[in-house]
């Protein structure tokens, strides 16, 4: 229920309370709430919950992430854990439907990413 | 889509979990807090990519599973009356309570819907003045701001047909009683990154402090999972017990003011029972004296209501990260999303639901439990 999602803000009506922002979700749009965001303007990234706006994504910060995370990566050795996903795959796991089981990184590795 | 597709990103993942790998020494077991956490780890299957000496044990942070069976029999008494119109968050809609659950009230001819926001509620509530309208205002910290806000908007405007069963929770305290439990297995937490986003994360520095464990406010996609999770080793690794935020795109070391401010407007802190945890002092909120008119236990007369619990669901075990959902002699048999035992095995937060998912057979108890 605590369930959030990205979206750009793309247009903003109203004021104060009443401030309405359109906001596009890979390409579906919902008017949202944000009165609790009087800090957004277009063209922001908001996190929407339940109609309303409950944060402005910090841009830089999310880069800074990403970008120390990429430095992780390259840094990285050949780790035991690409086996052990070769080997969880092949070893196909089915669910209580009987269908293989999606596990992280099978679309992945078969597409070549 | 942006701010979520980064967060999965394979090279990346391999990369912090060979970290994790490398950093860890001694088994540890880390608490994620929040519902929506524990289905994108097994969505993910983060479990199965994390080294077996790193368990993560799954936290009560699914509203729906810890609302009490009395809280869904009074939504079912308010949905059965006429000229009512109740509204509620598609979740709670197939939680069983006493006698059947909503979806059956709607089957029976009860006037059911489901609304994706509380204001959704209230224009209802405008557009037909006759009827009697209800929202189910369950939920964390994350939801209360909204909820708050359709209080206020309904006393400002005087939408008298309005009222709201609030089941509102919080989550430290519900932290509080299980790391307080003396036996607890608990060696970190990963926090619930949205509940943060509202609240900051003031109250988890003093359970840090408190209880000598490193709690990481964590977000919800496999990155941010697994970056919080490292986060966690680092410190344990260290000897280190504080609040480390890695979800600081969004939450804010002192949360959302306006949100909060119209939080301590329309509610204040009580008592509140939690399935499976009991009642825990100061736990949740109710709407304060000034909005009085608009609580729907009132309205309806329900107040003095006590059910308790059924036995042959061990849900209390489960949202104390005591049961691992396969070991649950019910899981996937007598238990299953179509026919659920309890809420666990129902809402799209619910640990059960999330083994059921994706597919984590029902195991030999002892082995589970291990």
């Amino acid at each position: 229920m605590c369930l959030a999602i990205p979206g750009c803000l793309v247009a903003i009506s109203g004021q104060g309370e009443l401030r309405i922002g359109r906001v596009d979700f890979g390409g579906v749009s919902r008017d949202t709430s944000l009165v609790f965001v009087p800090e957004a303007t277009v063209g922001d990234h908001v996190l929407v919950h339940v109609g309303f706006a409950i944060a402005v994504i910090d841009e830089d910060l999310a880069r800074e992430t990403l970008e120390a995370l990429a430095m992780l990566d390259a840094l990285a050795e050949p780790a035991p854990i690409a086996d052990a996903l070769a080997a969880s795959v092949d070893a196909a796991p089915r669910n209580n439907h009987g269908q293989p089981r999606r596990i992280f990184g099978r679309e992945d590795l078969e597409e070549g990413r | 889509m942006r701010h979520l597709d980064e967060y999965r990103d394979p090279a990346a993942i391999h990369a912090v979990l060979a970290r994790i790998d490398r950093t860890l020494r001694a088994p540890a077991s880390l608490m994620e807090v929040c519902g929506g956490q524990t289905h994108a780890i097994l969505k993910f299957g983060l479990d199965e990519l994390l080294p077996e000496r790193l368990r993560l044990i799954h936290g009560p942070g699914c509203p729906v599973c810890v609302t009490p069976l009395e809280q869904i029999d009074r939504a079912l008494a308010i949905a059965d009356e006429d000229d009512v119109v109740f509204c509620s968050f598609g979740d709670m809609l197939r939680v069983p309570g006493s006698n059947g659950d909503l979806l059956l009230a709607k089957a029976r001819g009860a006037d059911v819907r489901i609304v994706l926001s509380p204001m959704d509620a209230l224009a209802i509530a405008r557009q037909e003045p006759d009827k009697r309208v209800v929202f189910f205002a369950v939920g964390f910290e994350t939801t209360a701001p909204a909820n708050a806000m359709a209080a206020l908007v309904a006393a400002r405007e005087g939408i008298g047909n309005f009222s709201m069963l609030v089941s509102h929770v919080l989550v430290p305290p519900a932290l509080e009683a299980l790391l307080g439990a003396g036996d607890s297995a608990i060696d970190g937490l990963l926090a619930p990154g949205h509940v943060c986003v509202v609240t900051g994360q003031r109250a988890y520095e003093d359970l840090a402090t408190c209880y000598r464990i490193p709690i990481v406010v964590t977000g919800f996609e496999p990155l941010d999972l697994l970056c919080g999770v490292l986060a966690a080793v680092e410190q344990l690794e260290r000897g280190e017990a504080r609040v480390d935020n890695r979800y600081g795109r969004v939450a804010q070391p002192n949360g959302n003011a306006a949100a909060m401010r119209v939080v301590r407007e329309v509610f204040d802190v009580c008592d509140r029972k939690w399935r499976g945890l009991g009642e825990i002092p100061a736990s949740g909120y109710r709407l304060s004296a000034k909005y009085a008119a608009f609580d729907a236990e009132r309205v309806f007369g329900l107040e003095g209501l006590r059910v308790d619990e059924p036995d042959d669901c061990p849900s209390g075990l489960v949202l104390q990260g005591r049961l691992r959902p396969p070991a649950c002699p019910h899981f996937g048999r007598r238990c299953t999303p179509e026919h659920p035992l309890g809420a666990p095995m129902v809402s799209a937060e619910g640990a059960c639901a999330a083994y059921f998912h994706y597919g984590r057979e029902a195991l030999p108890a002892e082995e589970a439990r291990a």
